[in-house]
């Protein structure tokens, strides 16, 4: 582990996608706020529609046109504000000093394009290296990702590999670079069970080697509880609570946490009858209530819910809820 | 690869048997013939035609015409024309340079012209310069083509008075390359023009549709600038449909523009045709029409070995 730092690494302060639909304005990320130190993993929690992948791709300003002119808030990044360079600026940062592993290893690859050339692409593009070195250091991140035979693997075309191997050709590009921030947007969903855990079982390998901090977002709570130190849980385009792993998983503060944690399947001494579910839907980007934006689904609701929407509080472990658990 | 080539080439052979077939027999369907204008000729009697009917065996029933006509092409005979007894083969080969430098020109600028507004126009989307070629397409689509070379000729040789109004050499300068390039210019233009518009329209959705694609948004994660982007990721995934409609527009290379070349003169196979059935030549259009399909299936082929050159999932 590096030595501690006063700054994080990574600094988002209140950013927001406010995607106008007239006459709507479809909040879809609800400005969140929160840090990642240098080798840390922060696990983003929630459903789908609560904004988790608005948000990375928010936070790696890749929204495309019209989009891409929509984010507000700030992202710093080493005490730099991503969200104020230049296009340009920005490019030469992807890839670089933060990266991005996406849901679908499937269709993620350049399908005309052997996997050696599309490692070694940021190489000599972020590293200068020349083509001979790149392919070498293309070769060299295809056996870090634990593919056999690397050096065959690098002339292989994309169709030629099973989605968890693709997915490990994904992980070689994002970190050929060595980037300080891996950004892993639902990164086993696409894949089976068992490739699963191999998969996130490298990116911790990868991670303690080579120092990354690593946003892992899912909705998948096992996958957060075995690999992130940190839990961020969003709701509605919202950080309902954060915290460190133990502390959520044992003492959940917020009912929707709650709520999500008690639909885990658990193996008990004595099985529960049926897993218990959240009733209700996550609100539309467009009909948020005014207050708390999952008080028509709680159970804990009190009077003050429905009026005002509560403020994110508490160090290191935080909830927004007017009436929360284990207080 | 051979063995994709040689099985290609075999199911050609009952392809070109009918073809051969459906021209023949709509030729002869078709009133008239090649003596039709002697029969109003005064000086020229039934008996002196009947006479030369047996002669070229236009007398013989048409199967027996077409079998006649068949073996010999199939040993390399093409026949000879009725006006003239020239060989046939030789008749059509004299006017393929004419063509191919026409259609070849015409072609190599249309194709990089619509690859390039295609694109531009898919990189931005609904713009100004979108909006501005996606009509200009339109307007150069709904007009015929015989418009526009004769509006062309009308402004640059009549009125304006830069370039010649048709042919491919002023006399006395047969050979000279400054004056064919003259001559070459207006019906390039015009052809180039509607072939530009569909290339355009078609290279626009071809990228439209990979640029919506997954890893074209790896790509920018990897922080790959525009050019890359659109060179090196998006052109050889757009490039697939595109070769496949290059194979089916190969054959006009060759069998020729028939409005532009008869409206500006050009001595090229589309004339050719044009003239061959003003005069019922029959040895003519079946050349043609064999040469057109020969050179319909052997683009297809090429496209076919071209598209799996550039995509490595396809295989012959």
């Amino acid at each position: 582990m590096p030595p501690a730092e006063a700054a994080p690494l990574l600094a988002v302060r209140e950013l927001a996608v406010h995607i106008p639909d007239p006459p709507h304005l479809l909040r879809a990320v609800d400005g969140i706020s929160f840090d990642l130190d240098r080798g840390e993993t922060l696990g983003l929690v929630g459903e789908s529609g609560s904004g988790k992948t608005m948000t990375a791709m928010a936070l790696m300003r890749l929204l495309e046109p019209p989009l891409s002119r929509l984010p507000t808030g700030e992202v710093l990044l080493d005490g730099e504000d991503l969200m104020r360079l230049p296009e340009g600026a920005m490019a030469a940062l992807r890839g670089h000093r933060l990266s991005m592993v996406f849901q679908e290893p499937m269709t993620s690859l350049n399908p005309v394009m052997r996997i050696g050339a599309q490692i070694a692409e940021p190489l000599r593009r972020h590293l200068g290296l020349f083509r001979a070195e790149a392919a070498a250091r293309a070769e060299e991140m295809l056996r870090l990702v634990g593919l056999p035979d690397p050096a065959r693997q690098a002339r292989a075309w994309p169709h030629e590999l099973s989605g968890g191997m693709r997915q490990r050709a994904m992980i070689a590009i994002a970190l050929a670079c060595r980037p300080a921030l891996l950004i892993a947007d639902e990164p086993t969903t696409a894949l089976d069970v068992t490739v699963q855990a191999q998969i996130l079982e490298l990116l911790r390998e990868l991670q303690r080697d080579m120092g990354t901090a690593v946003l892992l977002i899912t909705h998948d709570l096992a996958v957060v509880e075995e690999n992130a130190h940190r839990v961020a849980v969003m709701y509605a385009g919202r950080i309902v609570e954060t915290g460190p792993v133990e502390a959520i998983f044992t003492a959940p503060r917020h009912p929707y946490t709650a709520g999500l944690l008690a639909s885990l399947p658990r193996i008990r001494e004595e099985p529960e009858p049926w897993l218990p579910e959240i009733p209700g839907m996550v609100p539309g980007a467009g009909d948020r209530p005014r207050g708390c934006a999952f008080a028509p689904r709680c159970t804990r609701v009190i009077s003050g819910c429905v009026a005002e929407a509560p403020p994110l509080l508490g160090e290191p472990h935080a909830a927004a809820c007017w009436n929360p658990l284990h207080d | 690869m051979i063995r994709f080539i040689l099985r290609r080439l075999a199911q050609a052979v009952p392809l070109l048997v009918g073809v051969s077939l459906i021209g023949f027999g709509l030729m002869h369907l078709a009133p008239g013939g090649p003596l039709a204008i002697y029969t109003l000729n005064p000086s020229i009697q039934v008996q002196d035609i009947e006479r030369i009917k047996a002669v070229f065996g236009l007398d013989q029933p048409v199967p027996v015409q077409y079998l006649k006509w068949a073996t010999g092409l199939a040993t390399g005979d093409w026949g000879t024309t009725f006006f003239g007894g020239r060989p046939v083969l030789a008749t059509i080969l004299e006017r393929l340079p004419a063509t191919l430098l026409l259609m070849g020109s015409a072609l190599a600028i249309a194709i990089l012209l619509g690859l390039g507004i295609g694109l531009l126009g898919a990189v931005r989307r609904y713009s100004v310069f979108d909006a501005l070629a996606t009509s200009g397409a339109l307007f150069a689509l709904s007009f015929p083509t015989f418009w526009f070379g004769l509006m062309a000729i009308w402004i640059f040789a009549i009125e304006l008075r830069w370039l010649p109004s048709g042919g491919m050499y002023e006399l006395g300068e047969e050979g000279d390359p400054l004056s064919l390039l003259r001559h070459l210019v207006l019906p390039v233009m015009v052809l180039a023009l509607v072939i530009t518009a569909t290339w355009s329209r078609y290279a626009r959705s071809a990228f439209l549709e990979v640029l919506g694609q997954d890893f074209m948004r790896t790509a920018r994660a990897k922080g790959m600038p525009l050019r890359a982007r659109l060179l090196r990721h998006a052109l050889p995934n757009a490039a697939k449909p595109l070769i496949a409609l290059l194979g089916v527009e190969l054959p006009f290379l060759f069998s020729g523009a028939l409005v532009t070349e008869t409206i500006f003169g050009w001595p090229g196979m589309g004339r050719l045709f044009v003239d061959a059935l003003g005069m019922k030549e029959y040895p003519v259009l079946m050349g043609l029409m064999m040469f057109t399909a020969l050179f319909v299936i052997a683009g297809n082929l090429i496209a076919d070995i071209a598209i799996a050159a550039v995509d490595p999932r396809v295989r012959l």
